[in-house]
């Protein structure tokens, strides 16, 4: 096994990025190249689809180690997000041995062992990062989960510790890489964010989105690819309830590459408006404006 | 444009002078994050003022909101260098007040702290207590005939209002009578006896209180009433815990922050100078739509019940303001219109506005009198439904 790639200097982690598809713009290569170095969780936000989530999948490509997954949820706790008991293991198991004549308390020390014990991703994550390369660690969605989790999390991220009553306390030998994602449906409590690097990701320029959707898509023609986002950035112009992410510029030219298309015409667009648009009055009204004049626009 | 490089032994002066200059700028900063970033400016080009600039924001701001004033401060900071004013040491406290402050940005302070809040009993008796008894008059002559002193009463009476919003199931799961066994803590009872199964432990989901957004009318037509009815809305965001308040006449203001003043008039007061059009003409539809777009998904994201509090003297696009309430009715748990002209004999709602948006409303209601504040309370705590 090749050593943990480790980044010297900001323009490192920054080609690293790029060489992974993942076309990162220098503040955001900053705050992901300080959470490293410092050890700290990074907290991400930005409108959704403009690419928080696969910030943390393409470090754990780049670090070249497991990338572990919170889905945030309301109501999600700590037997979903931390461990917990594989209870009917633990009854067979002990009606078995009571079977065999083994001693109760044999019996009962045994099924609080690793054997029985179902570990949820915070716990993957603290565990693994005793192994050679620590895990990246993705919260997504931390609005979402309501506030008792967030307190809990916050105990959590600032020792990187989880106690087991019948176990003990699990520390993690090196804190994991910790990426946060939060579409702001609420706030996050400052608490938690005191613990983090804070980073707002904002839509790209168009000359950024153009690379990414090269980074993304290889081979993809290049007038194509200039006339979808010049569309994409005149949509987010427009007073929509959903505004297109980078996701859906990527969603929109897969089904235009599809459809062999190689340039913007209005019955196309119109034809695939759902895929960067996901509110029909949206769409109702993108049309209203004149897709002909927009697809004119676009170049 | 290139200020000089920041030389080693002066470096902490500089940084400490940004800090104090960037918290007098309103930015929140702990002494934690200044050491945080002492240590990551070790990681990068100190020369390279763009690292520089990107280091210190992405350890010092915490905020979307505080983005602006970090720039604001950034230049300001480096115009003072260049100046000589900041003469490579800690800036004088004095010499910082001397110069012009930029006005403070507008930013939302974090929602009211949750440190202490546990959450709370859940199952208290929904109850409205009411004590009017002495003023049976008062309680159904409508506001807009309320003199002065009738008005002091009437505040005193609505401060006496708790409400109970209705509750909702969560998905987080408690000990409790429901039909779902709680493997877990019988499992451990279990264990505690012996192994022997003594009895079956049950659990249930948790309740939660609705969240509660309102829009209040504060246009010219709604003047007889607004003021009371803000009085009673400070009331519910006080005893409430998850309220979201915006007023509108021709455009859409939050005003839950002003709200939290523990003092209802200094709370009014707060809204009269932040609001720009008191008792203006109004665009609901315009407003709403304001609304949908910029906070909809924000805060009505947890099944929120809205109270559109309106006469509907509308004098925008009736077909607009029938999509923009359609829309915000998709959205929410329930939308309760309440109009103070329901309380009248005889009266119709026939605006065209209104005819718009009536059928997209789940209810509407009068709120024109003390006993149709009362009525409402009953309402809101209403048993859930969907």
């Amino acid at each position: 096994m090749s050593p943990t790639p480790m980044f010297r200097s900001i323009d490192e982690l920054q080609s690293a990025l790029a060489a992974h598809a993942y076309v990162a713009d220098r503040s955001l290569a900053t705050a992901v190249y300080l959470a490293l170095k410092l050890g700290k969780p990074l907290l991400l936000e930005g409108e959704a689809g403009v690419g928080k989530t696969e910030i943390a999948k393409v470090l754990a490509r780049l670090l070249d180690t497991r990338l572990i997954r919170l889905q945030c949820y309301e109501g999600l706790d700590v037997s979903t997000a931390v461990y917990e008991w594989n209870f009917p293991r633990q009854m067979l198991y002990l009606r078995a041995a009571e079977l065999e004549g083994e001693s109760k308390d044999r019996a009962i020390h045994d099924i609080f062992g690793p054997d029985f014990l179902l570990k949820r991703p915070l716990l993957q994550a603290i565990e693994s990062s005793a192994e050679e390369r620590p895990p990246v660690l993705l919260v997504d969605e931390l609005d979402r989960a309501d506030d008792e989790f967030e307190a809990f999390l916050l105990e959590v991220l600032s020792d990187f510790q989880i106690s087991i009553p019948e176990i003990g306390t699990i520390a993690a030998a090196r804190p994991p890489v910790v990426v946060l994602t939060s579409n702001r449906t609420r706030e996050i409590h400052d608490a938690l964010k005191r613990r983090c690097l804070y980073h707002w990701i904002d839509y790209p320029s168009i000359q950024k989105e153009i690379e990414i959707v090269h980074a993304r898509v290889p081979g993809i023609d290049e007038r194509l690819s200039r006339q979808v986002v010049a569309f994409v950035h005149e949509l987010r112009k427009m007073d929509l309830y959903k505004l297109p992410g980078i996701a859906e510029t990527l969603d929109w030219v897969a089904a235009l590459t599809a459809l062999d298309r190689t340039a913007l015409d209005v019955e196309t667009v119109d034809d695939t408006l759902g895929a960067i648009l996901k509110y029909q009055d949206d769409i109702e009204a993108v049309r209203k404006r004149g897709l002909p004049a927009l697809v004119e626009q676009a170049g | 444009m290139m200020p000089s490089p920041l030389t080693e032994h002066h470096l902490l002066d500089h940084l400490l002078a940004f800090g104090r200059l960037l918290r007098q700028f309103g930015v929140a900063i702990n002494p934690g994050q200044m050491l945080d970033l002492l240590a990551a400016l070790e990681h990068v080009e100190i020369g390279r003022r763009d690292d520089v600039y990107l280091t210190c924001r992405t350890i010092l701001i915490r905020r979307r909101e505080d983005l602006p004033l970090f720039d604001e401060a950034w230049e300001f900071f480096w115009a003072m260098q260049r100046q000589g004013k900041g003469g490579g040491v800690a800036l004088p406290d004095s010499r910082v007040k001397e110069v012009r402050i930029p006005r403070r940005l507008q930013r939302d302070r974090p929602e009211r702290a949750h440190d202490d809040e546990r959450p709370r009993e859940e199952q208290e008796e929904i109850e409205i207590q009411m004590s009017f008894s002495r003023s049976e008059h008062l309680r159904h002559k409508d506001f807009a005939q309320f003199n002065a002193d009738e008005m002091e009463q009437a505040r005193a009476l609505i401060a006496q209002l708790a409400y109970r919003m209705s509750l909702r199931p969560v998905r987080r799961w408690i000990g409790g009578n429901g039909r779902r066994i709680d493997v877990r803590r019988t499992l451990r009872h279990t264990l505690r006896s012996g192994g022997e199964m003594v009895m079956l432990w049950r659990k249930t989901r948790r309740l939660k209180q609705r969240p509660l957004v309102v829009l209040c009318d504060i246009s010219g037509s709604m003047d007889r009433y607004s003021r009371i009815l803000l009085q009673f809305v400070h009331t519910i965001s006080m005893g409430l815990r998850d309220v979201e308040t915006f007023v509108f006449g021709t455009r859409l203001t939050r005003i839950t922050r002003m709200l939290e003043h523990k003092d209802i008039d200094e709370a009014v007061q707060a809204v009269g100078s932040a609001v720009q059009d008191w008792s203006g003409g109004t665009r609901i539809g315009d407003a709403i739509k304001e609304f949908n777009f910029k906070w909809g998904r924000r805060v009505l994201g947890r099944g929120a019940v809205v109270l559109l509090i309106s006469d509907g003297w509308d004098r925008g696009d009736p077909e607009l303001l029938g999509r923009e309430i359609a829309r915000l009715q998709r959205t929410s748990y329930r939308l309760i219109w309440l109009n103070p002209l329901l309380g009248m004999p005889g009266y119709q709602p026939l605006t065209r506005g209104l005819q718009a948006a009536l059928p997209h409303v789940d209810d509407f209601l009068p709120v024109h009198n003390l006993h149709s504040l009362e009525q409402l309370g009953a309402k809101l705590a209403d048993t859930l439904r969907r």
